[in-house]
């Protein structure tokens, strides 16, 4: 049994005189959902489009579970489920029909057809819209059914363009049901957003791309570890609002607390150094202290915070 | 659940793709069935009935020599008729079939799968070609209807068979060069008036100046050939792989005003299978290497 993989070497795209990727490399390995980051004309989807052989590259090579993909195509994307750039789908046919196309070019065996589409429409809550045609749908819907498509092989590397696009919240939120139900099932998901929230839910790594060059590519912890200089930003819920502002100096004054800062009169900003031991030390230290701490964790923009500095940088 | 089994090797995986050929045959079912569904082929279907409407009125009510031949009456209308009923199926099935992938941004969701850009070319050119043979099919029959009414059921002449044969090879050379068309562009539009205006007088136009200015027999160009469909009806035709020269004088023994060339049954049938094979390995290269940029 192989794991799933993803190999990128030497990625280079040019387009005129204009330089889209440069020289990427990069290499996905085993079950887990990898977040591809960067700004708008990073380069995420030029790559990803060459990693699905739907532009060529002036340099460099793309593998999926080891098969070259600019040499055998086929051989490659048959183990692949891939949605890039919101496509439209023929908009007289049905989910259903739109579905059994990609079931039956992909070779899954007819009698499954049923159970398998029945499957991934009810995953991207579409079971009720099944039989009606496509072509009416609104922008979210066709992403569900694009979303679908992808699935319904159940293939072993999934690669992602943007899946929330055109999503409601709770469209978002399915979506990222579906990429944790895809990593428990031992599946690599590569996958580009802006949507940095939706990155630190799902993925275990990323890799921040800007102006076609890696800027790096790690787990999101050693992330947020590496580029906030070992120091990580931490937010503490209170259940009642802190009234004594020497509550705040005491606070400051536990290991391993560099500041503390009163964000709101119940949430206080930390600015911490020290791994999981300090941590634990640092809640109980909270809980001494007879603050109402009631909860303790990073902020949901701590890789926000990462991204805007690593691509200031580049500015 | 569906295949491949989770933790399938990469070969386990593949296997179980279909091979292109059975891909090629699936894309151009699931064309088909586009054609059908989107009402394409229904709006032609109508379109064709129209026109057979009309030529049957017209026999209706001259009859007199337009009835007075069987050869002379398949030769004008059926040798008449099916190059425009060819270029109009063209233009519906082919000539938005790769532009169209762009354009609508559909081709994303076909670039997608494991299946060769070929097989994906050749699916839609099979499936357009079917659909336009359907079409041509039901003129033939009102034609024949027509036939059968006014001749009766002995004079169907074998030309007709010989007739149909070469107006399919001109509808593969026209489709050839519709799909390479498509290929050329990323918006639909394009490709459906490059080839209506080409083949209802672009190329017709080209002909006249290379017979007349270039005093040359036009054979590189496709409706050249396509009269072929037609002259089989004529008693005197020519099976020959070169055409023939017709002086056309002023008067009797008057001075040549100019040259009519008419081209050999087999000739046109080369020359409509040459540009056939030139125009859909030009189109799949072009393809082949199209960016979904």
């Amino acid at each position: 049994m192989s794991s799933p993989s993803i190999r990128i070497e030497g990625l280079t795209k040019r387009f005129g005189s204009f330089t889209a990727l440069d020289g990427l490399t990069l290499e996905l390995e085993g079950a887990k959902c990898v977040g591809f980051l960067g700004p708008n004309g990073a380069g995420k989807t030029t790559t990803l489009k060459m990693l699905t052989d739907m532009i060529f590259p002036t340099a460099g090579s793309c593998y999926i579970n080891g098969t070259s993909v600019q040499a055998d195509r086929k051989r490659a994307l048959s183990q692949a489920g891939v949605l890039i750039e919101s496509p439209e789908i023929y908009p007289s046919l049905t989910p259903r029909q739109a579905l059994e196309m990609v079931a039956d070019l992909r070779g899954v065996p007819e009698p499954e057809w049923h159970d398998r589409i029945t499957e991934v429409l009810g995953e991207v809550k579409m079971a009720d819209w099944a039989d009606q045609r496509v072509g009416r749908f609104s922008k979210g819907m066709k992403q569900r059914i694009n979303i679908a498509a992808a699935l319904v092989h159940d293939p072993e590397v999934v690669i992602l363009d943007e899946p929330a696009t055109g999503l409601d919240p709770r469209g978002m939120a399915e979506v990222r049901a579906i990429v944790r139900g895809l990593k428990r099932r031992n599946r690599l998901v590569f996958m580009s957003s802006h949507i940095l929230q939706e990155v630190t839910d799902v993925c275990d790594e990323v890799a921040l791309i800007d102006r076609g060059k890696l800027l790096f590519y790690d787990t999101l912890e050693n992330v947020k570890t590496r580029f906030s200089g070992g120091i990580v930003s931490l937010d503490v819920g209170l259940a009642r609002p802190l009234v004594d502002e020497g509550l705040v100096r005491k606070v400051s004054g536990l290991p391993g607390v560099a500041s503390c800062t009163a964000l709101e009169p119940t949430r206080l900003r930390l600015q911490f150094s020290g791994g999981r031991e300090g941590r634990e030390a640092l809640m109980e230290g909270l809980v001494g202290l007879k603050i109402g701490a009631i909860s303790l964790g990073e902020p949901e923009s701590a890789l926000e915070e990462i991204y805007l500095k690593q691509i200031a940088r580049g500015d | 659940m569906a295949t491949p089994a989770p933790g399938a090797t990469p070969a386990e995986a593949h296997a179980t793709v279909p091979d292109s050929l059975t891909q090629v045959f699936r894309l151009s079912r699931y064309q088909l069935r586009e054609y059908l569904f989107s009402r394409r082929f229904l709006v032609l279907v109508a379109v064709v009935a129209t026109i057979g409407g009309i030529i049957t009125a017209i026999v209706g009510h001259y009859r007199g020599a337009l009835v007075s031949d069987n050869l002379a009456f398949y030769g004008s209308f059926w040798g008449g008729g099916a190059d425009v009923v060819i270029v109009l199926a063209a233009v519906f099935f082919g000539g938005d079939a790769i532009a169209g992938e762009f354009q609508n941004k559909t081709g994303y969701f076909l670039m997608g799968l494991p299946v060769r850009r070929a097989a994906v070319y050749a699916g839609k050119y099979v499936a357009a070609f079917v659909a336009s043979v359907a079409v041509l099919v039901l003129f033939l029959l009102i034609l024949l209807g027509n036939g059968l009414y006014y001749f009766g059921t002995g004079a169907v002449p074998w030309q007709l068979g010989v007739s149909l044969l070469l107006a399919v090879v001109y509808l593969l050379a026209v489709l050839g060069a519709t799909f390479l068309f498509s290929s050329l562009f990323k918006t639909s539009a394009y490709g459906f008036v490059l080839t209506a205006v080409l083949f209802l007088f672009g190329f017709t136009i080209l002909q006249a100046l290379v017979a007349d200015l270039v005093k040359m027999e036009p054979w590189m160009v496709i409706s050249y050939a396509s009269p072929v469909i037609g002259n089989v009806f004529a008693p005197n035709a020519s099976w020959a792989l070169t055409g023939t020269i017709t002086d056309v004088r002023a008067g009797p023994g008057g001075p040549v005003l100019s040259q009519v060339y008419t081209p050999g049954i087999l000739e046109g049938v080369v020359i409509m299978l040459a540009y056939f094979l030139l125009t859909a390995i030009a189109g799949l290269l072009l393809f082949e290497r199209e960016e979904f940029a």
